[in-house]
């Protein structure tokens, strides 16, 4: 049951992102990335990670790609310069990117075959990732506050600016 | 019960695939958005692992990164709009004022 | 008493520090005090060594003094060291004594230059240096006072540098000593090489003890010489001498006169071991001492510049003394250059007096009675030029005739023959100048004869001082026949010279030798009394008669031209080939080529810099690729 589920998912995320790669229209774009994370949370709960897939579809599918919807539609260039004109550099970016897969398959080719198996098993965990969370990791995790603070009012400082007339 | 291999040879897809992404796109927004795909390939690695050495910490990294990737849209999507504002472009190749 | 010798060359040394540092603040009396005492102390600390010698109580070996230990590297060690023995106390008086009278002197005759403390600091360091040269005790520490002194004698003979004629005289005779000095320095490094040291007592010991291989004597004994020749102005390196008048006349008396130029003659008899083993070497330096002799006075005859006369006559009776070195005369030749240090210095000062008295004239032509304007300079005058003419009982006539009685005894008969015949010149021209000068009639310009006037007593005075040495002073030299124990000075050098028994002519050869170079010098004062009071025209006769020989004469016998030709434009023209070729295209080349190469570089790599994000970005992603894949290697 769990292993077709995983590969529907998985399609969908990759597919998910390829459409991404070959629309022309930005909001295009978006909206097939919008569809990739989503179906990346679905992953993520059948890594048995239940907060971290929430977290996931509420804050990067939900949020994160809001933003980029709202400043899509702020930016208003219609001149369809979508993709890379120059053949060049596309083919050259195909190739390196094939070759990194290709290294990084390498990389881990040794670990593959044992690392188990990985299903849901069910489990409350959340409560000791929040107990993880306040004790271990206490420290990154008032710096991260103070980090979305210090974003909050770049961001707000950076946008309110008047542009010339 | 599906192998943790899948998951982390997804994971490498997810990422090549951002890369390619990078490159073969023109304008900011969209190669921004490649680095979120690439961003969030790293953190179904991270779940993967944590999965199959059994320990929690991998997610608390997850749920950092999503923070701290969440701060960075938000800064990065405004400088994106301040860059349209001065110089009327979001294409990259517009963008050379650093040349030399 | 005679431990008191080492302290003499630091006490001008002292001075002239003081007078380089604080000179500017100084008076003009206590600049002049200053220099003089100090070389009167210098000249004390002298004499009492020198007495200290007299007593009894003191062995044949000299005193040496340690100052401390200069170079030690591997085998090769030199010490500062210096060394006392009557040779160095003779030379030590000489230079003190007469360098003393020649400070005072100095004080009259400098008195409204420009920067005396630069004048007299530069005299006073001379002096440091000069003690130097004869106090070492080894030939490293003696090749310092040697080229210290060359120093001082090219900043003295520019001393006036404004003048063009002057810089390039001190320029002339550096470059000329120059060479000399590299014979000398080979000469050290041979000696070295032989005997592993460089201490005088042990180059004698390793010569007499058979341990010097012949050949290699020879050869060390003529490098050394040649470096004598530049100092001491022989052939072939004479030539700086003449041109080194342009420097103020006491500086003339003193350096090239007195001391400096016999440095050379005090290096050979402080070497005399060496020089006496070999045979051939001291044969060169009698021949080269005599042909300089005689060449130098027949340049002589036809000078016209008083000083310049006078510059000719010191090449001349500085041959005299290697005469006396190389048949192995030593002490005669130590004692000609004694009794030349004073008559020598007497002429030149007194000549310096006559120029002052004139104004700054200094040719004959344009001079004449002035016996009648000096009264006290020409007597003096007179006294010096009947000295190196060497008429009888005079200081001139025992030190020449002893020279060359051991010339003729010991066989060598050419070198006799020359030196006869310098004789008849010197006293020729040496008179010639005396009656131009101080005969007949008035030649000179209206102008400078309303303003004659003898000098001042601070002038005169050394003047007579030296006069009275210049008659006195030959009395310690008598010769052989007037007794045995006559020879007091060659006694006194005896234990310096220990390895070179000089036999004297026998009694009756020695009368006749006195005889004939008393007539010598008659024949060439008679001849000059002809030709310059009785029949003044006759000099104009003669050239017009033989004008291609005089012009020969006259211009030096066109040496300078020569050397100018053959050496000096050859060099100044090699070093302009090479800067054009070498020093622009490949040094020059070399710089600019390396800084336009890495502006180049700089440019080149400037490309990858294009602003551009997406080619920064594939920059990254190459090299992330490349690192990943050697990992994975």
């Amino acid at each position: 049951m769990a292993l077709p589920l995983f590969f529907i998912l998985a399609i969908l995320s990759a597919g998910g992102v390829v459409g991404m790669i070959v629309s022309r229209d930005r909001a295009h774009s978006v909206l097939f990335l919008v569809l990739a994370f989503a179906a990346l949370g679905g992953v993520f709960g059948l890594l048995d990670a239940p907060f971290v897939a929430a977290v996931q579809v509420l804050i990067y599918a939900g949020a994160i790609m809001v933003l980029f919807v709202f400043v899509i539609m702020m930016i208003d260039q219609r001149d369809g310069r979508g993709i890379e004109k120059k053949k060049s550099v596309g083919i050259l970016a195909a190739v390196l990117a094939i070759t990194l897969f290709a290294e990084l398959l390498l990389a881990v080719r040794e670990i593959l075959p044992g690392m188990g198996n990985a299903g849901p098993v069910g489990g409350a965990e959340t409560a000791r990732l929040g107990s993880l969370l306040f004790e271990k990791y206490l420290y990154p995790l008032e710096i991260t506050s103070i980090l979305i603070i210090a974003a909050l009012t770049g961001a707000i400082s950076l946008a309110g600016k008047k542009g010339p007339k | 019960m599906i192998p943790a291999a899948f998951f982390l040879v997804l994971s490498i897809v997810l990422f090549a695939l951002g890369v390619a992404a990078f490159f073969i796109k023109r304008d900011l927004i969209t190669m921004f958005m490649a680095v979120e795909i690439m961003l969030n390939a790293a953190n179904l690695a991270f779940l993967t692992f944590a999965k199959s050495t059994a320990s929690l910490d991998g997610q608390v990294i997850v749920l950092f990164v999503i923070t701290v990737a969440a701060a960075e849209s938000a800064v990065g999507l405004a400088i994106i709009l301040v860059v349209f504002k001065r110089k009327k472009s979001i294409q990259c190749d517009d963008l050379d004022v650093m040349k030399g | 008493m005679t431990e008191v010798f080492w302290l003499s060359p630091f006490v001008p040394g002292l001075s002239a520090l003081l007078l380089f540092l604080f000179g500017g603040r100084l008076s003009r009396r206590w600049i002049a005090a200053q220099a003089c005492l100090s070389v009167l102390a210098a000249f004390a600390l002298s004499l009492l060594a020198f007495i200290g010698l007299l007593g009894p109580g003191h062995g044949s070996a000299p005193i040496v003094k340690e100052l401390f230990s200069w170079i030690v590297s591997g085998s090769f060690s030199a010490r500062a060291a210096f060394t006392f023995d009557p040779l160095a106390a003779i030379m030590g008086l000489v230079v003190t004594g007469v360098g003393f009278l020649i400070h005072v002197y100095s004080a009259g005759c400098m008195a409204n230059d420009r920067s005396p403390a630069r004048y007299f600091g530069l005299l006073n360091l001379f002096t440091f240096f000069m003690l130097i040269l004869v106090l070492a005790s080894n030939v490293v520490l003696m090749f310092v006072g040697w080229e210290g002194v060359g120093l001082c004698s090219y900043l003295l003979i520019g001393f006036w540098f404004e003048k063009p004629a002057a810089a390039a005289a001190g320029k002339k005779a550096f470059l000329v000593n120059r060479i000399g000095d590299t014979a000398f320095l080979v000469a050290i490094f041979l000696v070295l090489a032989v005997t592993g040291s460089a201490e005088f007592q042990d180059l004698a010991a390793s010569v007499t003890g058979g341990r010097f291989p012949a050949e290699m004597a020879t050869l060390v004994a003529v490098l050394f010489f040649i470096g004598a020749t530049g100092k001491s102005a022989q052939v072939p390196l004479y030539v700086w001498l003449p041109d080194a008048m342009e420097g103020p006349t006491p500086v003339s008396a003193l350096i090239h006169a007195a001391t400096m130029v016999t440095a050379g003659v005090y290096m050979v008899c402080r070497m005399n071991a060496l020089f006496a083993f070999s045979g051939t070497a001291s044969l060169g330096i009698a021949l080269t001492g005599a042909v300089t002799a005689v060449f130098a006075a027949t340049m002589a005859l036809t000078e016209n510049d008083i000083k310049r006369v006078l510059a000719y006559s010191t090449i001349s009776q500085i041959g005299y003394m290697f005469i006396g070195c190389g048949v192995g005369a030593y002490s005669a030749g130590m004692f000609h250059l004694v009794t030349h240090a004073f008559f020598k210095s007497l002429l030149f000062l007194a000549a310096g007096s006559v120029i002052h008295a004139l104004s700054g004239e200094q040719d004959l032509r344009k001079m004449g009675g002035l016996r009648r304007y000096l009264p006290r300079t020409f007597p003096a005058f007179f006294v010096g030029a009947a000295a190196i003419a060497g008429v009888p009982f005079l200081s001139g006539f025992f030190s020449k005739d002893a020279i060359l009685s051991r010339a003729f005894a010991q066989g060598r008969y050419v070198v006799w023959v020359l030196g006869l015949a310098t004789a008849i010149l010197t006293a020729f021209y040496i008179f010639r100048l005396v009656f131009m000068a101080f005969y007949g009639g008035d030649r000179m310009a209206v102008e400078t004869k309303a303003h004659i006037h003898e000098s001042p007593s601070i002038m005169t005075v050394p003047l007579a001082v030296l006069a009275f040495f210049t008659v006195a002073a030959g009395y310690v030299g008598l010769p052989a026949v007037l007794g045995d124990k006559a020879d007091l000075f060659g006694r006194f050098l005896a234990p310096v010279f220990v390895n070179v028994p000089v036999h004297g002519p026998g009694p009756g050869t020695e009368w006749m030798l006195m005889l004939l170079s008393s007539a010598a010098a008659m024949i060439g004062i008679t001849t000059a009394y002809v030709l310059y009071v009785k029949n003044p025209h006759f000099p104009h006769f003669l050239i017009s008669r033989f004008p291609a020989l005089y012009t020969i004469v006259n211009r030096k016998y066109y040496v300078d031209e020569a050397y100018d030709a053959v050496f000096v434009r050859p060099l100044v023209r090699g070093g302009e080939v090479i800067f054009e070729h070498f020093d622009k295209r490949v040094v020059d080349g070399a710089l600019n080529g390396a800084a336009a190469a890495a502006g180049a570089a700089g440019k080149g790599l400037g490309l990858l810099q294009t602003g551009l994000i997406k080619e920064y970005a594939l920059a990254f992603l190459i090299g992330a690729v490349l690192f990943l894949g050697f990992l994975l290697m």
